[in-house]
């Protein structure tokens, strides 16, 4: 058994009374594919929320490389080596292709405004070592032109993947991405399988997703975890959670139940 | 509606086409250096006041264009340290028997506590609440020069002495005309590297999506911050020269009005654009001066005008960058 990269044990959060997930465990395995699947409202995103910061556990701990993430900022988990994508891309707009992917590099590199006003060396060859390391990671993902052109004008596939190169920059140890195969075709979907693979075997990053698409999560992932309001009810490798009767009836109950809080 | 906005496409688009092009820009470059060089021995005395003016609201124009067209934070009380840097220097001058060199790294220093004390608490908060508090600070700052023994009341500080650099001393308003020349072009070239660098990009970042560039790893907060204080020295340094310049200050040379005339310049040219910034810097000035045969009329009419380009060029006068494509 690989060793875990990142534990989660017995989070739980909740919105006044309402409660989004109740003492959730989970854990990713170093060098691993896992997937988080449920009905809508499970508490999936919410779930990668309080992973990354964005929202604050009431309990629990979230263990990651040897450091507790809890209470840390979005910006201080990304530092740790967590990067992540969201649910409806969220590019920055009015801005290139190359500009976006950059930003991920912003957290692996120092030069302040004094050495920018002075073009100081140092400052120079950080810049070109951005630009560099940003082209190298769109090159990854399959993006090898437009690198100039308004991100957000570009093809919805197109748009994930600079996502995803976007994250990449970031240089995390763990990718999480949720639902990366929402809104691709077919083509798409086996390219989006190929990239995860290639992402876990070349650059060494675990990956966690969450998705939909079951067909998709059962080629990639190594495991399955599954999540209905808010309490893990099934984990283990694909086959068993294909057969598992709770994970039927959870996916067969959700008819009637909308969407809430994965928007 | 449509039509009016091409007919400023079609006068400013080439214009912005010509900042695209290296050998073009460095050729517009090159005349427009030239003429601020002439412009003295062109249009006379009374001009090279006005444009001295001018050129000191480009200073303020970029400085504020850091923080509000950069970082996307609404600053309704940026006069605050411009009257910060301008005070400074009346004080360690008159009282403190400094000259003016040693004195400007007080006048930065105390604009960059005066952007921590009021950004640090605020700028973690949502946008609004920035405006409503950089208000207040614009007003606590002159009330404050108001009432205090040491900066001279209401009747401000005068006899503020001029600088001398290598024994010559700065002096006449051609002096100054030059003297304004440089910390403009010192102005737009800092704002040029910042604006393409590490920190200029993350501005943009969080401006367009907050939790996005935090999810990249990017402190928002202290982003935020960065550009505050930058834009509080900008004032600050501009605020100095213009205490030297005019050799008398007082608080109502700070008013809530000074705060919307820069803040003007930077919307009315175009947020975030500095040619489109130091355009509407110029406008700002020269606009009332142009329209002086009016009479009373004048502010009316400067007003009417000011309006109709906000109506139909709601992003500034300055091409967008996809537009100049």
């Amino acid at each position: 058994m690989k060793k875990p990269l990142l534990t989660l044990t017995g989070i739980g959060l909740s919105f006044g009374a309402y409660t989004v997930l109740e003492d959730a465990n989970f854990s990713v395995p170093e060098g691993a594919v896992v997937s988080l699947i449920g009905p809508n409202g499970a508490g999936k995103t919410s779930l990668f929320n309080c992973i990354t910061g964005f929202y604050r556990p009431n309990k629990g701990s979230i263990m990651f490389d040897g450091q507790e993430l809890m209470r840390l900022k979005p910006h201080h988990v990304t530092r740790a080596g967590i990067a992540r994508t969201f649910q409806n891309v969220r590019l920055f707009q009015q801005m290139t292709v190359l500009e976006n992917v950059m930003s991920g590099m912003h957290c692996r590199t120092r030069s302040g405004a004094i050495a920018a006003i002075l073009r100081t060396p140092r400052q120079r060859a950080e810049e070109a070592e951005i630009r560099d390391f940003s082209m190298e990671c769109l090159q990854f993902v399959g993006v090898t032109d437009d690198y100039n052109r308004e991100a957000t004008t570009l093809a919805y596939g197109h748009q994930r993947r600079i996502e995803i190169a976007r994250a990449l920059a970031t240089k995390p140890k763990l990718l999480l991405l949720d639902e990366p195969a929402a809104g691709l075709n077919a083509g798409e979907k086996q390219e989006l399988i190929e990239l995860i693979q290639r992402i876990r075997d070349e650059r060494g990053i675990s990956v966690m997703l969450i998705e939909h698409d079951t067909g998709l999560v059962m080629k990639v992932s190594e495991r399955i975890s599954v999540l209905d309001h808010g309490v893990k009810i099934a984990e283990g490798p694909p086959k068993e959670i294909q057969a598992n009767p709770k994970v039927i009836e959870a996916y067969l109950g959700q008819e009637g139940e909308e969407a809430d809080l994965d928007d | 509606m449509g039509e009016k906005s091409v007919v400023a496409a079609r006068l400013f688009g080439p214009l912005a086409g010509l900042m695209e092009n290296r050998p073009a820009r460095w050729t517009a470059t090159a005349a427009l250096l030239v003429l601020m060089a002439v412009a003295p021995m062109i249009f006379g005395s009374y001009a090279t006041v006005i444009l001295t003016n001018a050129l000191l609201y480009v200073v303020l124009a970029l400085g504020l264009n850091v923080v509000v067209g950069y970082a996307g934070l609404l600053d309704l009380g940026y006069a605050a340290f411009f009257a910060v840097g301008a005070y400074t220097i009346g004080v360690l001058t008159l009282d403190f028997g400094l000259n003016f060199w040693m004195s400007l790294p007080f006048a930065v220093l105390a604009a960059a506590i005066a952007g921590v004390i009021i950004g640090g608490p605020t700028l973690g908060l949502r946008s609004d609440y920035l405006a409503i508090v950089t208000l207040g600070f614009g007003e606590i700052v002159r009330f404050s020069a108001r009432n205090l023994e040491i900066t001279g009341k209401a009747s401000g500080l005068s006899g503020i002495q001029q600088p001398s650099i290598f024994g010559y001393e700065i002096a006449s308003s051609l002096d100054f005309y030059y003297t304004f020349c440089i910390l403009a072009i010192i102005a737009v070239i800092v704002s040029f590297r910042l604006a393409n660098s590490r920190l200029g990009r993350a501005w943009l970042y969080v401006r367009h999506d907050e939790d996005a560039a935090e999810a990249m790893g990017i402190d928002r907060v202290r982003v935020k911050l960065a550009a505050y204080v930058i834009g509080a020295i900008y004032g600050a340094i501009g605020g100095a020269f213009f205490a030297v310049n005019l050799g008398a200050i007082s608080p109502e040379s700070f008013s809530f009005t000074q705060s919307v005339l820069i803040l003007m310049a930077v919307i009315l040219g175009g947020m975030g654009k500095i040619p489109g910034v130091i355009l509407g810097a110029f406008i700002v000035i020269l606009g009332p001066e142009l329209l002086r045969d009016l009479g009373p009329l004048r502010l009316l009419v400067f007003a009417v005008g000011l309006l109709l380009i906000m109506l139909f060029r709601p992003s500034g006068i300055w091409p967008g960058r996809s537009a100049a494509k």
